[in-house]
């Protein structure tokens, strides 16, 4: 809402409904991603981007236009977009000499860039090559990381979390099962990371869970891992604060054990046993007169019933 | 023998329901690790680099790829289902892995100044009705808006009370009245937001932050020297600085009721102009202005027909010197034909007017 002169003061509805959309939120929307191209792009870079693209529709902008800038030196110019289509994951496509085919994959805090990471194209088949049919557009992709590399190297850690970021998609509560169709699935093997698209099929099998069965679309690239720009450790923790309004209620007093029994704690005063009022009975209440020392023996007896 | 008959039917079962589990079961060093809410799988097994050498690249990864699927599929028909318009739908728990924000949690509004007041004092907010009897009207009407019930700017009369002057206006001092209140209001409100926000309400050229142009810069220098305890009046401006310009009232108009002989003087003044046998019109004057517009206007035309490559000079005089003053009505905009003499005939015009 800060604009050039200070706080912009919405004229219509319509325009604030517009900036508390782009507001920090408790829950966040989706992110958006910016695709945009470099100085000098390749057909191969160009086509990336676009099938990039298609997989990442709705929530992505794609410019037209070439951008001549090196996100690795200077990033005012990503951060000024962002602010503009309020988008915080990038895909920067270039091609040079040096570096051909490259892609930088990139996310932004607060609209200042957190993470940069630069991967080379070395083998592409797009969209257009591969002849199937797609998934519809939109569907929330399965998402496989598999690979050793993926748990022990830190670029390769951060890599994974940048592409979970990048195309999870919208978060829901529940999902449809017969749309679950999309699959993404990623391998790092000998520094190459292998990305393929496939669209799943449930077959019939046995029991309640279907079998799959993989038939490949979308855009398969072979990438190899080229520069890294990753946040500080105090940056990165100061973007993972979540807002104590999100954590989730504890109930207290209330416990489990291994069996799956919930078991309930009652907190009370301390009582005196001996005036404990239990059930009334009336035949053994002390009379008055002579018959109170026959009782006497009586009462008694049924006193020690009672405390017990 | 029936022993033997159950024994085989229970083997058989057993068999059935192993080759049922076969197609979906996948034999895996380390289990995965799953984000359901995400809709992510972590396989952590090495993978056989001889293999992934001997086979076809795509067709190992693609088996690959279908047995951490099948493991997905597993996991996520775990969780429970339900039915949401003939749809079947699984309800995904939260995710789990900890990804970055977009942008930092928003930070709580401070409370305002009433609020604290409230606060302090202990006074809670009482929940009001939105619609009031109005027993006048005999219908439901607003505590505030449109057509409300206590609506004081709608009286038609106003008693004088006994400390007010006579000749006072009622009607403009309560007008006044309301508009005073709307604009404290108003910078209540703004205070409040700026106070939340912590910067300066945007005043002129205050809060310098973007690039400003030489009349921003202009601007707030003037404000800023009106802004003394005497409004800027001994303030003095610099050698060179000129004085500030658009400043004072832009239109001045006469009391309606006031000075009876200052009225009368104008309105005599008034018939006096348009009695008199001379012309107001200053007819050498109107015929200059009237032909450089011409000339303007001529030349325009032919820059728009010419294009940009066309332009010539601009200066074309087709026009004969412009003709008499055949002003209507004392305008400068009358056209004047542009015959005749150029001389200014004043006694030619005055015959016209």
């Amino acid at each position: 809402m800060k604009q050039k002169e200070g706080v912009i003061k919405p004229k219509t509805k319509r325009a604030k409904r517009f900036l508390d959309n782009r507001a920090p939120k408790l829950r966040e929307n989706v992110k958006n991603a910016m695709i945009m191209k470099g100085g000098n792009t390749s057909m191969t870079v160009t086509q990336a981007l676009k099938d990039i693209y298609a997989l990442k529709k709705p929530s992505a902008v794609l410019y037209k236009k070439k951008n001549i800038t090196r996100p690795f030196e200077d990033s005012t110019s990503l951060e000024f977009f962002s602010k503009k289509t309020d988008s915080s994951l990038f895909l920067f496509g270039s091609h040079n000499k040096k570096r051909p085919n490259n892609l930088i994959f990139g996310r932004l805090f607060d609209f200042h860039v957190l993470d940069m990471i630069e991967l080379g194209i070395e083998k592409y088949n797009s969209l257009s090559q591969i002849k199937n049919s797609k998934c519809p557009e939109g569907t929330k992709p399965m998402l496989v990381f598999a690979g050793e590399a993926f748990d022990h190297d830190d670029d390769h850690k951060r890599l994974k979390s940048l592409l979970t970021d990048f195309f999870r998609g919208p978060v829901v509560p529940s999902v449809r099962l017969a749309g679950l169709e999309h699959v993404l699935h990623f391998t790092a093997l000998e520094g190459k990371i292998y990305m393929r698209s496939y669209r799943s099929l449930l077959k019939k099998s046995g029991c309640r869970t279907p079998r799959i069965e993989l038939e490949e679309i979308g855009p398969s690239f072979d990438f190899v891992l080229r520069r890294t720009h990753l946040a500080s450790d105090d940056l990165y923790k100061t973007a993972h604060r979540q807002p104590k309004a999100l954590k989730p209620k504890k109930k207290k007093n209330i416990s489990h054990d291994t069996f799956g029994t919930k078991f309930g704690r009652l907190h009370m005063q301390k009582q005196d046993l001996a005036k404990l009022q239990t059930r009334k009975m009336k035949g053994l209440r002390k009379r008055r007169g002579p018959a109170a020392a026959a009782e006497g023996e009586t009462s008694s007896k049924t006193a020690k019933v009672e405390v017990e | 023998m029936a022993a033997c008959s159950i024994e085989d039917v229970l083997a058989k079962a057993e068999q059935d329901e192993a080759e049922k589990l076969k197609s979906i079961t996948v034999q895996k060093e380390l289990d995965l690790e799953f984000d359901i809410g995400n809709l992510v799988a972590y396989d952590k097994n090495r993978i056989d680099i001889r293999q992934f050498r001997e086979q076809k690249k795509d067709d190992f990864l693609r088996s690959l790829a279908r047995d951490n699927t099948q493991l997905l599929i597993n996991e996520i028909w775990k969780h429970p289902t339900e039915r949401v318009e003939e749809v079947i739908v699984v309800k995904l728990p939260e995710p789990t892995t900890a990804l970055p924000r977009e942008k930092p949690p928003p930070k709580p509004r401070p409370p305002t100044k009433w609020e604290e007041f409230a606060k302090l004092k202990g006074i809670q907010k009482k929940k009001k009705t939105n619609l009031v009897w109005d027993d006048v009207a005999k219908e439901w009407k607003r505590r505030w808006g449109y057509k409300r019930v206590n609506d004081g700017t709608k009286e038609w009369l106003i008693e004088v009370p006994e400390t007010a002057d006579p000749n006072e206006d009622q009607f403009a001092k309560r007008n006044k009245a309301k508009k005073e209140k709307v604009a404290k209001n108003e910078l209540h409100r703004l205070r409040n937001i700026a106070r939340a926000q912590k910067i300066k309400v945007p005043g002129v050229g205050l809060t310098p932050t973007a690039q400003q142009s030489t009349t921003d810069l202009i601007r707030a220098v003037n404000v800023a020297k009106v802004s003394t305890a005497s409004a800027g009046k001994f303030q003095d401006r610099l050698p060179k600085e000129k004085a500030p310009r658009n400043t004072g009232k832009k239109r001045k108009f006469q009391p309606v009721i006031g000075n009876f002989s200052n009225e009368k003087q104008r309105q005599l003044d008034l018939l006096k102009v348009m009695d008199s046998k001379k012309p107001r019109l200053d007819v050498n004057k109107a015929v200059n202005k009237q032909m450089r517009e011409d000339d303007r206007e001529e030349s325009a035309a032919k820059f728009r027909k010419g294009g940009k490559k066309g332009r010539k000079g601009g200066n074309f005089s087709g026009k004969g010197k412009g003709g008499s003053g055949k002003g209507k009505g004392g305008g400068s905009k009358g056209r004047a034909g542009g015959k005749g003499q150029g001389p200014p005939g004043g006694k030619k015009g005055a015959g016209k007017r």
